[in-house]
């Protein structure tokens, strides 16, 4: 079976509940939508205090290439603008909105029937991806419609979907590829005539074989469209490591998947493609796992965007006692939440309560040069080193030893008998040779 | 708020593998246990006597450095020093005065591993450096083996019987003008040095005990293949062209792998993480550097052993073979 070359670690996959149905969270009281929920140039608010709103209204404009716009999840008053913080601690401006009813804006399309002819153009599609607001919803929130765009130099030859979900706890993408298998497809096949590409591979690992059973017989109605079940071995899901196991190509140091003729897509991102080209929808909801040791029944939710976690945890039986640690995503790539007030974007894949016992890390001990942290890296780095010279802010050492290539996966980490919070080290070396490079090309 | 300060925050990952060092280090100590019960039935209670003293002095330089001269709280815990304390115990003869045992501790303990920080920061294999340091401190007393005489069975010796080793025998006879064959007439069979039946250290005796301790470490991922097999094979490689070409000036290389510290050194020595290369290939090279050294020092050297100075002059190349042997980047990997 298909995996990528080097590195790599087994956790345990963790997959609580995973067959349970998915079920609709019901709308909170009160919303709240982080501003810019993507990567790159910040949008700007377009409503103020006390306009109402209804569900696909757009909330926010963004001028810049890199960007997306955030539509309303809900219909209702606008509340007030304000900082709080999101998944990355720190406050960012939201708009809070109070729920009354739920008045769909008209052009949205919310029969339950499948439109399956693509009536739109290439250029058309990527026109509406942008315009429904769909950014990547593995967790990097790259917007879609950029990578539609590739330079005039590159030309996509595969589109692959991305159904490894290799974080363990999390179940959304499987749920999805269960409940929404054609819609996916469809949306795959809107993304290749818009890339005008005729091969699409659905990468999913082993451990989902009902995903790939399902995705297998579905896609046979989609000509250029084949699953692929891949060897389960964490990080497949990165971008890179997917592009190898399914294609044997290689992304070089500092170059993007266009650059070898790929362009990757989560399966949930495709949905949402499918939802914006065929049904008009704007990105306002998403599949979220809620999961944890302690949670009694793990459940996938449909939520709209802006739902606090504590909405889904109440929605679960409430935090267990136990609880130590809520994480935004899975818990290798996951960030712990400071608070349940924090609410659900685009990028959200899931929710996972760790208990106290397991929230803390262990005592750490001298590095003793073992190399399990180099036989983990799936990009070839010696993590120990970059951890070191990083630490010892020799950080032109820490740029030679191409700390820029770090994916930052964790599994040195995860790996390292010495507990030593090496990604932690990691993160500021990158950071900080990041700023270095920035400047240095600035002067030249 | 007070709901801020009710989670714990940490950056990912937030779950972690079964691997620790607390694991590792107990994995060798079960690992050594094959080896450390063959040396009790060849030499006796002295043997477990001398192997608790050098254990136990170690534990208490190790505690004695860490709370009186660094000031910080015990770290007993990571097991490094009780391994140390085995590992020299297993380099040396099993009738070696108690206090040369203690101040081969002081110097593995305090000198290789505690004059550069502690874990983790030395170059050089401490119970090593503690063995030479005593080799050359006090050479009649490390080089008087007590000859084995087995708990169970055996022909009857006298308590204070000592006799040199099959490589001390080897190296005199050749000296001597003897050939090969005559020597090995006179040597325990490859069959009672496969188990351990001969003059040695307390713990490299048995070729059998060492390699089911290494093939424990392999299964549990402590070592991984590429150091003993690299040590060993270049041994029998090199061993074996000097036998083929003057046949009646060299041992064979069946003898070499047989006899001295080969076994111990290229499974439980040389694997130390700390004082071995990080990737696959520095682990081959360095092996293989180890094994050359070990026959060149054995056949054109001074002294009929060789492994120890081996292991510690490839020691000092650690630092040079990490930095010429990078791992495979992931756009250049096959």
């Amino acid at each position: 079976m298909k995996t990528f070359n080097i590195g790599g670690v087994h956790p345990n996959d963790s997959k609580l509940n995973a067959d349970a149905p998915m079920q609709e969270l019901p709308i909170p009281k009160q919303v709240c939508v982080m501003v810019s929920q993507h990567l790159g140039a910040p949008s700007q608010p377009i409503v103020k205090k006390g306009d109402k709103v209804k569900v696909g209204t757009v909330l926010t404009s963004n001028e810049a290439f890199l960007s997306a716009v955030v539509h309303s999840p809900v219909s209702g008053t606008v509340n007030k603008i304000a900082d709080i913080p999101d998944a990355s601690l720190y406050p960012k401006p939201a708009i809070f909105i109070d729920v009354e009813g739920d008045e769909w804006e008209e052009s949205i399309d919310r029969s339950p029937e499948i439109k399956r002819e693509i009536s739109l153009s290439g250029p058309e599609i990527i026109q509406k991806i942008k315009e429904m607001g769909i950014v990547g919803m593995g967790g990097a929130c790259f917007p879609t419609h950029v990578k539609l765009m590739p330079p005039k130099d590159a030309k996509a030859e595969f589109l692959l979907l991305n159904g490894v979900e290799c974080e363990p706890y999390l179940t959304c993408d499987y749920r999805l590829m269960l409940d929404h298998a054609e819609e996916i497809l469809i949306g795959a096949s809107a993304l290749m005539k818009a890339l005008d590409v005729k091969q699409a591979i659905v990468g999913i690992e082993a451990n989902k074989p009902k995903a790939i059973a399902h995705m297998t017989e579905t896609a046979k109605n989609f000509p250029g469209i084949s699953v692929q079940a891949l060897k389960m071995k964490y990080p497949q899901g990165a971008e890179k490591q997917l592009i190898k196991a399914l294609t044997g190509r290689a992304v070089p140091s500092g170059k993007l998947p266009i650059n070898v003729g790929c362009v990757v897509d989560n399966v949930a991102t495709c949905y949402a493609v499918y939802q914006a080209v065929q049904k008009n929808m704007p990105l306002i909801q998403r599949m979220v796992t809620v999961t944890g040791p302690s949670i009694p029944e793990p459940t996938n939710f449909l939520a709209r965007l802006g739902t606090p976690v504590s909405a889904f945890l109440e929605a679960v039986g409430g935090i267990p006692g136990d609880s130590g640690k809520v994480i935004s995503g899975g818990p290798m790539m996951g960030k712990a939440l400071s608070s349940t007030e924090t609410c659900s974007v685009k990028g959200m894949s899931g929710i996972l309560v760790l208990p106290e016992k397991q929230a803390h890390r262990q005592t750490v001990y001298p590095c003793i040069r073992c190399g399990k942290c180099v036989d983990a890296c799936p990009m070839g780095l010696e993590p120990y080193l970059i951890a070191a010279t990083a630490m010892a802010k020799d950080f032109e050492k820490t740029e030679k030893a191409r700390v820029m290539d770090c994916i930052e996966c964790g599994c040195c980490q995860f790996s390292c008998p010495s507990f030593r919070p090496l990604l932690d080290s990691v993160k500021l070396g990158k950071a900080t040779v990041g700023k270095i490079i920035r400047a240095r090309n600035a002067k030249n | 708020m007070a709901e801020n300060t009710k989670w714990v925050v940490s950056g990912a990952p937030h779950i972690h593998g079964s691997e620790s060092i607390t694991k590792i280090m107990w994995g060798v100590v079960i690992a050594l246990i094959p080896t450390f019960l063959v040396s009790v039935y060849f030499f006796g209670l002295r043997a477990l006597a001398l192997t608790l003293v050098t254990v136990a002095s170690c534990l208490l330089f190790e505690f004695l450095i860490n709370r009186f001269l660094f000031k910080r709280p015990c770290c007993l815990g990571d097991g490094s020093a009780m391994i140390t304390g085995l590992l020299l115990a297993f380099n040396l003869p099993s009738n070696l005065p108690f206090w040369m045992a203690i101040v081969g501790s002081l110097i593995a303990i305090g000198v290789a591993k505690w004059a550069y920080g502690g874990l983790g920061t030395n170059p050089f294999n401490p119970a090593l450096v503690g063995r030479v340091f005593l080799l050359i401190s006090f050479p009649v007393a490390m080089t008087t083996w007590p000859v084995p005489k087995p708990l169970f069975g055996g022909n009857a010796v006298a308590d204070a019987i000592t006799g040199p080793t099959p490589l001390a025998l080897a190296k005199e006879g050749l000296k001597a003008g003897q050939t090969p064959d005559q020597i090995l007439g006179g040597l325990p069979g490859y069959g009672d040095m496969l188990l351990g039946n001969m003059g040695g250290s307390l713990g490299e005796i048995s070729a059998i005990a060492i390699l089911l301790g290494g093939i424990y470490m392999l299964c549990r991922r402590i070592i991984t293949w590429h150091i003993p097999v690299a040590f060993l094979g270049t041994a029998f490689i090199f061993g074996g062209i000097l036998w083929l070409a003057a046949p009646d000036q060299f041992m064979d290389p069946v003898f070499h792998l047989l006899s001295g510290g080969m076994m111990l050194g290229a499974v439980f020595m040389a694997t130390d993480m700390v004082t071995s290369p990080m990737t696959k290939t520095g682990k081959l090279i360095f092996g293989a550097g180890c094994g050359l050294l070990t026959i060149l020092i054995r056949n054109f050297g001074a002294y009929p052993e060789g492994v120890s100075f081996a292991i510690l002059i490839m020691n000092a190349f650690v630092p040079l073979i990490n930095r010429g042997t990078t791992p495979k980047r992931f756009a250049n990997a096959k």
